[in-house]
């Protein structure tokens, strides 16, 4: 009976000082140390929050660069995979379907050229980062969009790309938002930046 | 497979026992009760928990009051959470305003967070609110994790005291273990994370108008004080569905290799502090050479079979390039890979990549260590279990050569070799049978997903992951019905209170043993020889035992592959 009325206290005492003191100094130092990451990396256009930047979006129109296929469809109030097995036969339906809509969009590429990260779909569903061929893939289909020229298009990708962390660990990538933020102030500031550049 | 991503694994777990070798003397002496640098800072906050929780710490405990203490706190914190979860929309900080949990899944996921298994029914983002994350998932991560630790630390007082009853004081080892070890180490690992991206808040979604013109609704919350003890606590329930494969849990390469050293670090570090508690450091170098190269070897078959892709793929479509289906990219392969055996090694469970959509072998690696259990396993259980294989590993190289069967000083006798076995059994059991009876049942067959073979393997994942205390999934079983929810709850319990139970039994049996001096006639227990056959023993008795259900799940199906 002592023991219960201790586990009581201690429940009491810990559920406090671990379920709300703790999360509560994380929030107030996130809020002061880190503002922008504790609240979710968002990113503004113009003072309006367009998405996060960790948090891939759906993008359609041929002039984005688009993220990899999502099972939740980019639905940022969930997230997920499709947990399709390797020998499922929904796999090679999905991943067919992928594959339709990346040739028909991206006309200059062939089927062997396609890497797999374009056409499987991504562990959270919001994968925000595409490999550096993936975006150079797209670049024919967004330039002939946008107007943009192709060279600008691929010094963007350049720019932004990332390399493996200490040369081992991780892939040489680029993220979605990133580029696409480009494109929208590409656009939107200067309508002959790409021709020019 | 390149040659980079191979060295990639292996920098990272070494940089792990790197870390946990100073942890691990750390932990040995909070826990013999040696003076150690945090004293003066945690000495004052330490007696205060105490007069609040009402505590003498002066008081020692033999195994039965020890375990008593244990199985109360257990309860009430489970009863508590439980009723976390089923009133939660009466309660604050719900800013999406989410429903009570049903009972029967409130059932399993109080079972799963006081287990320190984190199986998850249910999808964070959409069936917790934020007081549920943080009183009901953030608490029971840490406790539980404090839970094994202590139960590990009063084995080993156990099998290094002699001639006494005294196990030590449940109560300040509970306390002990959060504030000298875990809240620290978590505080400074939410931070971090948070410098590396990790959302920390308690505003509610974010609610976007898209660069392509869509609206999108962001969930956040106070995920990188939850994330941190996830990964520290050998937890591994998420804040969000895709646990870490989500870029809020695991922003890029720097937290992926922080959130895989938080796994190994206290397990691994538990090892040496097994060897400072027993004088014998070849034990620990022993047992963490053995172990590490297993780790390796697992992550290394994980990376080869991802690697290479998907055969049916590249036959049925022409596409070529490694198995992307459930992975992110930004991870990379290697610590992918890495990622996938740890988390079952450590027994965490967190996942950064689907299981369920790796190639049939790769999925075999957690599935077989969370059979084995003790590839360094979860925090404390892991050591336990080790020790337990230690056990029956003497014992039948005693029978072998004709010796009376001993360790570190202490006779091994009919009773811990008949608890002992207990423990080793019921891992097994709670495996089998319950996989058995849900191939049996026309309602949970329908939960799985995938058909075939891989749908047995999702099924038999399911309750190894149980079994193991450990929480990850081939997700695409739809755990969230009654039969699964009650079974895999059940399981969950006793597989981890069996072989505590009998861990602490056999601990108070130790102690009261005179230790007998070591002669020329004394098997040595800390060698590589006696290493491997400790190898052997248990890679046998989980190979004889998996090896019919294996076959009907991954090995199955890595030949329909072909």
């Amino acid at each position: 009976m002592v023991n219960v009325l201790r586990s009581l206290r201690f429940t009491a005492v810990f559920a406090a000082l671990l379920g709300i003191v703790y999360p509560f100094v994380g929030v107030v130092v996130g809020h002061i140390a880190f503002p922008w990451q504790s609240q979710g990396s968002l990113v503004q256009v113009k003072g309006r929050v367009v998405g996060s930047e960790l948090i891939a979006e759906a993008f359609p129109q041929p002039m984005w660069f688009q993220a990899r296929p999502s099972a939740v469809n980019y639905n940022a109030s969930g997230s997920g995979g499709s947990n399709l097995g390797p020998t499922n036969p929904e796999l090679v339906k999905e991943v067919s379907k992928n594959l339709r809509t990346v040739l028909k969009q991206n006309p200059s590429l062939s089927v062997a050229q396609v890497p797999t990260s374009m056409v499987e779909s991504s562990g959270s569903g919001l994968d925000p980062d595409i490999t550096l061929k993936d975006a150079y893939d797209q670049i024919p289909r967004i330039s002939d969009a946008t107007g943009l020229s192709q060279a600008w298009l691929k010094t963007l990708v350049q720019r932004k790309a990332s390399a493996p962390a200490l040369g081992l660990f991780g892939e040489s990538m680029v993220n979605v938002i990133e580029l696409n933020l480009s494109i929208w102030e590409a656009l939107h500031t200067d309508k002959q930046a790409g021709s020019a550049k | 497979m390149t040659a980079t991503g191979v060295i990639a694994i292996a920098v990272v777990v070494f940089v792990i026992l790197l870390c946990a070798w100073p942890l691990g003397r750390y932990i040995f002496r909070t826990f013999a009760g040696e003076r150690t640098w945090v004293d003066p800072a945690v000495r004052p906050i330490e007696h205060v928990l105490f007069r609040l929780i009402g505590v003498n710490p002066d008081v020692d405990m033999d195994w039965k009051a020890y375990l008593r203490a244990m199985m109360a706190a257990n309860l009430i914190m489970a009863l508590f959470a439980y009723g976390v979860f089923r009133l939660q929309n009466f309660l604050p900080l719900n800013p999406a305003h989410i429903p009570a949990m049903p009972p029967y899944l409130a059932f399993n996921t109080a079972a799963s967070f006081i287990t320190n298994t984190n199986w998850q029914n249910y999808a964070g983002e959409q069936s917790l609110s934020y007081l549920g994350q943080m009183i009901g998932i953030t608490f029971l991560q840490f406790t539980s994790a404090a839970t094994g630790l202590v139960a590990a630390m009063a084995f080993l007082r156990g099998m290094s005291r002699q001639k006494t009853n005294s196990l030590g004081n449940f109560w300040v080892d509970l306390v002990k273990a959060h504030t000298r070890l875990l809240m620290p180490l978590a505080l400074i690992f939410a931070i971090l994370l948070m410098a590396l991206g990790v959302p920390e808040t308690l505003s509610g979604p974010a609610v976007v108008h898209t660069l392509a013109g869509s609206m999108q609704t962001i969930a956040r919350g106070p995920v990188a004080t939850l994330e941190a003890i996830k990964q520290l606590g050998t937890n591994g329930g998420g804040f969000f569905n895709a646990n870490s494969a989500h870029p809020f849990e695991d922003p890029n390469v720097w937290t992926c290799i922080l959130e895989i050293m938080a796994m190994g670090l206290i397990p691994m570090a538990l090892v040496f502090t097994a060897g400072h508690f027993l004088h014998s450091r070849r034990i620990a170098i022993v047992l963490c050479t053995l172990l590490s190269a297993i780790l390796l070897i697992g992550a290394y078959v994980v990376y080869a079979y991802e690697a290479g892709g998907n055969p049916i793929l590249t036959h049925a479509l022409g596409i070529h390039g490694p198995n992307m289906e459930g992975k992110e990219v930004r991870f990379g392969l290697p610590l992918t890979s890495l990622f996938v055996a740890s988390t079952t090694a450590f027994t965490t469970g967190a996942v950064n990549a689907m299981h369920d959509s790796l190639m049939p072998v790769s999925g075999m690696v957690p599935l077989l260590f969370m059979m084995f259990n003790l590839i360094f396993g979860g925090k404390g259980v892991g050591l336990l279990n080790i020790l337990m294989f230690l056990i029956i590993s003497v014992f039948i190289s005693g029978l072998m050569v004709g010796r009376t069967p001993e360790i570190f000083g202490k006779k091994i006798e009919a009773r811990e070799v008949k608890l002992a076995t207990a423990a080793m059994l019921v891992h097994p059991f709670v495996i089998l049978v319950p996989t058995a009876i849900a191939m049996a049942l026309p309602s949970a067959r329908a939960s799985m997903t995938n058909p075939g073979l891989h749908g047995f393997s999702e099924v038999l994942y399911a309750f190894t992951s149980a079994a193991a205390n450990n929480g990850s999934a081939f997700a695409g079983l739809n755990g969230n019905t009654p039969f699964y929810n009650i079974a895999l709850g059940l399981v969950m319990l006793f597989g981890r209170y069996v072989s505590i139970i009998a861990m602490l039994a056999i601990a108070g049996a130790l102690a009261a043993k005179a230790r007998i001096p070591e002669t020329s006639g004394t098997l040595k227990v800390d060698t590589f020889a006696f290493g491997y056959v400790f190898v052997a023993v248990f890679i046998i008795v989980g190979a004889l035992t998996f090896f019919p259900y294996l076959a009907l799940g991954p090995i199955g199906e890595q030949l329909q592959l072909t």
